[in-house]
């Protein structure tokens, strides 16, 4: 990138960069080449997700602002930046603001490490997947804070559920990482993907081996981990009206609702990444790599948000405790056990990677 | 048996797995709902919609200053006061409807002798202000004017039941 910025400028302007800053412009353009179509995604999804809902409920769902409605969101996003953003007189008003910001930060700054295509990645970390993991814990914070801040009732509970609830399936999703790590062989994401290449049967992605059980744990703990429905606690409209977010308007909210949905794209990212063979096109043939990667790897978010939205709109919320049960008492000892049994397999067959 | 049964099915979602298909079917069946700015759902003949003031076909006011609307109201939304017109008729020189309180009860039809105030077909008179819901006479004569087509064939289509 910083080479590529070197030769326009030298092109258009005639001037040569200087090495440092050709190498912090190129990361610039890197970050808005990722967050600019991140942003729109983000908008699209949640016209997506309103019309796959609105879609099995027999209704129409956004159809009137723009063509089919796909510019719902925009009209939406507009008027939450017109309105006038309300700090609660009781509430600790820095880190009131603070929480919005920090979870929409942290759900764009995890995908500095997405692997789009093969080289196509801002930060080609060799722990990419350990940082995913540490900014993923860290989007508690955001609704730990904002449930704090807000000094009311509702909030309070909200952020209370979401902290017991992400703690509770970051376990069992960190021993689903561990079972993928050892069967790739690496932490960096690139690698993980490449390592999925014809895994079994012409078929790349983890997902068509033993693993498979792996990817429905790791989804099912992701829906918990992103506060979709089934397990949408944190925010129970019927129960305390929006939970954490009770006490935000305006921009603050949209912050927090953009950071929620890339937050789950970020999650369907990872699916694909972790189980689907991330830009590698479904089979391992070789007229499907004419297609470039990143379609392919657009493809399966796409495919994995709409299951998203399908569940959404098909399962009723879960009650806390069923909630800590299916966590701690299901998906925890049944993730350790894979994970024993991945060794097992991965030793007796001699197929630890190197 | 039965508990390895039980254990299977919940260990393959299979209840989960029938349940998505469900909806998933469910997607392309027709739409419940209709298009609403652009097509509506039928109305009955009774449907009690935005008031109007009628006229008799040689456009003389119908309404005869009777208050017998006003002194129905549940809600005190009508504001009636007469005079003696210069033809030597009785007539309402303010004839005011608080559409903010109005409860759409249609009384005020069903007392007026000579069929003026009605509640007519429309419903979507949806304002930006406060204001603009506090219709004067001139404001519901215009409406008479507007919908008398309608409304009068909705009277004659429910005459047979009075």
């Amino acid at each position: 990138m910083a080479d590529l910025l070197v030769e326009f400028f030298q092109w258009a302007f005639g001037v040569t960069l200087v090495p440092w800053l050709a190498m912090i412009m190129g990361i610039v353009v890197g970050i808005l080449a990722i967050v600019l179509p991140l942003l729109i995604a983000v908008a699209m999804s949640v016209y997506m997700d309103r019309k796959v809902w609105a879609g099995m409920q027999m209704r129409r769902g956004p159809n009137v602002v723009g063509p089919w409605g796909l510019l719902q969101s925009f009209a939406d996003g507009l008027k939450l930046f017109l309105k006038e953003t309300i700090i609660p007189a009781s509430a600790n008003k820095f880190i009131f603001l603070l929480a919005p910001a920090l979870t929409f930060l942290l759900a764009l700054v995890a995908w500095a490490v997405i692997p789009f295509d093969a080289g196509m990645v801002l930060a080609d970390l060799n722990v990419g997947i350990l940082y995913l993991f540490a900014i993923s814990s860290l989007g508690v914070y955001g609704i730990i804070l904002s449930g704090w801040a807000s000094n009311s009732r509702y909030a309070f509970l909200g952020a209370l559920r979401s902290a017991a609830q992400m703690v509770s399936y970051e376990v069992s999703i960190g021993f689903v990482l561990v079972t993928v790590l050892m069967c790739a062989g690496s932490l960096n994401l690139s690698e993980i993907v490449m390592a999925q290449k014809d895994t079994f049967m012409g078929v790349n992605g983890y997902w068509f081996t033993p693993l498979f059980p792996m990817l429905i744990v790791f989804f099912i703990s992701a829906l918990a981990e992103t506060n979709r429905p089934p397990f949408d606690l944190p925010e129970a409209e019927a129960e305390i009206v929006a939970g954490y977010q009770v006490e935000y308007s305006s921009m603050a909210f949209a912050l927090f609702f953009l950071g929620e949905y890339a937050n789950i794209i970020l999650m369907c990212a990872m699916t694909s990444i972790l189980f689907l063979g991330g830009w590698l096109p479904p089979l391992d043939w070789e007229p499907l790599y004419l297609i470039p990667g990143w379609v392919w790897f657009f493809g399966k978010i796409l495919f994995m948000f709409f299951v998203f939205a399908w569940v959404k709109a098909t399962v009723p919320r879960y009650r806390y405790d069923q909630l800590m049960r299916l966590g701690w008492k299901i998906f925890l000892p049944l993730s350790l056990l894979w994970v024993v049994l991945t060794g097992f397999f991965l030793l007796l067959t001699d197929k630890i990677p190197a | 048996m039965t508990l390895l049964k039980h254990a299977a099915r919940t260990f393959l979602l299979s209840e989960f797995i029938k349940a998505m298909w469900l909806t998933f079917r469910y997607m392309f069946r027709p739409k419940a709902t209709i298009n609403y700015p652009y097509e509506k759902g039928p109305l009955s003949p009774r449907f009690r919609g935005e008031h109007a003031l009628r006229r008799y076909p040689n456009g003389e006011e119908r309404c005869i200053a009777c208050k017998l609307c006003e002194a129905i109201c549940p809600a005190q939304a009508i504001t009636i006061e007469a005079a003696v017109a210069d033809d030597g008729t009785r007539r309402t020189t303010r004839y005011d409807i608080d559409m903010t309180k109005c409860i759409y009860c249609g009384y005020c039809q069903e007392a007026c002798p000579v069929e003026a105030i009605v509640e007519g077909p429309n419903f979507e008179f949806a304002t930006e202000t406060r204001e603009e819901l506090f219709y004067d006479k001139s404001k519901l004569l215009k409406n008479g004017d507007m919908w008398e087509q309608e409304i009068a064939t909705n009277l004659k289509l429910d005459a047979p039941y009075r």
